[in-house]
């Protein structure tokens, strides 16, 4: 290991931080698969390893992921949720990998609501 | 693929020998099984504080915490969680009041009420990986140090941030980092004192478990301020895994050219090695540290000189606790007016608590000077168990004293630290050094124990003097002879042999002890029996002239009696008693009422533990 110079420390702190930025649950968009009984059997798994995927192509450090049970529209799946920081959350139904890709470009990155592929915006009212 | 969930498993102490090694070998295993092993990271941590619900875990980004999980949970935790999404219910935490458990971390009232600078990364990162710390601002406070900031200015900003030494006495840290640095003598040393030797007290051992690295930066930021060339680490021999973490954490700072000469091109050559301390409590003391480095016997020596003047091999030294260290990188990186604007007038920052005893939450805590004892013990420490009254909380160790809650409700007198008096209950008693001090207590090092109306606070006093007494080094007189002379009273006394004139004897003694020893052992000794003469001498009184103990603790002074309408109606004279006694002093026939022969009694107390039906009375 050759020895540090203070452009190293801040390029590793950056590598790393990217890493682990996702222990002190803060991001810009939170993306739910969900994957409950019908989620899977529709192919939720794929859709949750194309997410990822996008995630590591586009680098991006500021989106969490998370699984939820089913939504309720067992019809639908696979479903996603995504929820943008600031924004009521965006359900989209009847996933396949390559919807998972144009969100990721329009919704995610671009900022743009990809209409086509959405159910509604906003969630039941709860209690 | 990045991961989409951070699983940061504790393996502090007190989780590892819960078997936490186990669950994340567990966990590690059905990952695999599932195919989950690029989506889930499995982290071990240091200490995550919540001691008391261990083996336990935290699932992020969702901040779901899990208590008690064992490994065969395992398996339905991955499929529920991890592949479903859904909480496992019964994992989560629940406090005894509430209906629901409390799936979040953040929403729990033990976490929530607390404030982490020196315990900022705990649970946040594997200690055993420098890039973990380096993520999070780790090394930064250096580089500012190294790069923006003469040594001067550093001491500037440690002395107005008005951090003071986490060790107990509560020096001003800038103050002796100036001290150090004028004084004449090359070369100069650093020294971290992670000699933590209260009973019930492991802040140093979970810093140094949990966040190593924040040590070592704090260590080379002193070491540019005060000139030092070398630092050592003084850890006692029987805290295994934070001695291999902080060496880990050195051999990954001397790789990443963080120690050894010219750090980060500044020019700052700065090296620190450890050294295993066999456990004696006196080497706690700065002097007798010393002597325990240079490989002589751990005796304390008389001061001064100051170990600032003439310290390791009779060279200037600066010795900081673990806790002190940790503390400096924040400040260094957020300036002195942030963390001066946390805390009381003169105690400044946070301070970390052991929180133990009859306390529901025991664990590892951090919260802003001037906390009250009320929330601590029971916001965040969450009450007495078993709806037993609070009657003590004994603060800073065999050093310190206790302080009574019985007069929870009647104020009494307070000296601010202006001289200033006010009236305040003991239990909303903000937390600093003064106000312990002027109670007779001190902050020590931050060991706080709870203690409950089933505790004898005479039983207490010669607990904590036992200690102090076989730790004494014996070198000067008053500690040597006066802790065994006031042993033997206070054992006279539990044993119900004690007399008025031991009482003013022991009172005598202790004043004699704690003016005349030589070190902060034989000074701060005889608090534990000072403090509970002052506040619970009806208890003593208790004891020598009725010849009883309230707490009925103090076995000797019992007389166990069997209820005999218990023991026929609802035990129907089972006669466990009168089998368990070892003495054979219990006579009775089955559905007949038994009785002790209270000339055969030994007063063990088995028959207490053995009858299921409450039948046998202690007076």
């Amino acid at each position: 290991m050759p020895k540090l110079k203070i452009e190293d420390l801040a390029r590793i702190r950056e590598q790393a931080r990217r890493a682990t930025l996702l222990r002190e649950g803060a991001g810009r968009v939170k993306i739910t698969v969900h994957l409950g009984t019908c989620g899977i059997a529709a192919g939720g798994r794929n859709i949750m390893t194309a997410v990822l995927r996008e995630i590591e192509e586009r680098n991006l450090h500021d989106v969490l992921v998370t699984t939820s049970g089913c939504a309720g529209l067992c019809s639908r799946e696979p479903m996603m949720t995504v929820e943008v920081l600031g924004q009521p959350p965006v359900k989209y139904v009847d996933l396949t990998e390559g919807k998972v890709k144009e969100i990721f470009a329009e919704h995610i990155v671009g900022g743009k609501i990809a209409d086509r592929y959405a159910l509604a915006v906003g969630s039941e009212r709860v209690m | 693929m990045p991961y989409r969930v951070h699983c940061m498993v504790c393996a502090g102490t007190g989780c590892v020998s819960n078997r936490s090694l186990e669950v994340r070998e567990a966990l590690e295993n059905e990952i695999r099984k599932r195919g989950l092993q690029d989506e889930i990271q499995i982290v071990t941590t240091g200490c995550n504080g919540f001691c008391a619900v261990g083996p336990l875990m935290v699932v992020q980004p969702d901040g779901i915490f899990y208590q008690q999980v064992s490994a065969k949970d395992v398996p339905l935790l991955v499929e529920e969680h991890f592949i479903k999404g859904r909480p496992v219910q019964k994992l989560l935490y629940k406090p005894p009041e509430a209906a629901a458990p409390i799936p979040k971390m953040s929403d729990i009232p033990f976490f929530k009420h607390q404030r982490l600078i020196a315990l900022r990364n705990r649970g946040l990162i594997d200690p055993e990986k420098i890039e973990d710390y380096i993520a999070r601002d780790g090394y930064q406070a250096l580089v500012k140090a190294l790069t923006e900031m003469t040594p001067e200015q550093i001491i500037e900003v440690i002395t107005k941030s008005g951090l003071r030494g986490r060790g107990g006495a509560g020096f001003p840290t800038g103050v002796k980092w100036q001290k150090v640095r004028q004084a004449k003598g090359e070369p100069k040393y650093i020294i971290c004192n992670g000699d933590e030797g209260d009973p019930g007290a492991f802040m140093d051992r979970s810093i140094f478990e949990s966040d190593p690295h924040s040590v070592i930066e704090g260590m080379l930021i002193g070491a540019r301020a005060i000139g030092a060339r070398y630092g050592v680490v003084y850890i006692r021999n029987e805290y295994p895994l934070a001695l291999e973490r902080i060496q880990i954490a050195i051999q990954q700072a001397r790789e990443y050219g963080l120690l050894g000469e010219n750090i980060l091109d500044s020019g700052l050559d700065f090296d620190i090695s450890v050294t295993r301390g066999a456990g004696a409590f006196v080497c706690g003391e700065e002097t007798a540290l010393i002597a325990s480095v240079e490989g002589r016997l751990g005796d304390p020596r008389a001061r001064p000189p100051y170990p600032a003047e003439y310290g390791l091999w009779g060279k200037p030294t600066c010795i900081n606790n673990v806790e002190t260290w940790a503390n400096v990188p924040p400040i260094i990186l957020h300036g002195w007016e942030w963390y001066s604007q946390i805390g009381t007038e003169r105690s400044k920052g946070t301070k970390v608590f052991s929180l133990v005893g009859k306390v529901r939450n025991t664990g590892l805590v951090e919260v802003p000077m001037g906390i009250t004892l009320r929330q601590l013990i029971y916001d965040i420490g969450g009450g007495i168990p078993g709806d037993k009254k609070f009657k003590a909380v004994q603060t800073g160790g065999p050093s310190g004293g206790c302080i009574p809650a019985g007069m929870m409700d009647q104020p009494i007198e307070y000296i601010a630290p202006d001289g200033k008096r006010e009236a305040r209950d003991y239990l909303d008693l903000p937390i600093d050094y003064e106000s312990l001090t002027d109670v007779g207590s001190m902050m020590g090092s931050g060991g706080l124990v709870v203690m409950d109306e089933d505790t004898c606070m005479v039983d207490v006093a010669r607990y904590f003097l036992a200690f102090t007494q076989d730790e004494s080094c014996g070198a000067c007189t008053p500690c040597r002879e006066g802790t065994k002379l006031m042993l033997d009273i206070l054992n006279r006394i539990v044993d119900g042999h004690g007399t008025m004139d031991d009482l003013r004897a022991l009172e005598e003694i202790a004043w004699v002890v704690k003016q005349t020893s030589l070190c902060g052992l034989g000074k701060t000794a005889p608090n534990p029996v000072l403090t509970t003469l002052k506040y619970f001498r009806d208890e003593y009184l208790a004891h020598i002239e009725a010849h009883k103990c309230p707490a009925h603790v103090c076995r000797a002074l019992n007389t166990y009696r069997i209820d005999p309408v218990i023991c026929v109606e609802r035990g129907h004279g089972c006669g466990v008693c009168r089998r368990e006694c070892p003495e054979k002093a219990i006579f009775g026939e089955k559905n007949q009422p038994h009785r002790i022969d209270q000339t055969l009694c030994k007063k063990c107390g088995v028959c207490v533990e053995v009858c299921h039906f409450n039948a046998v009375i202690v007076e």
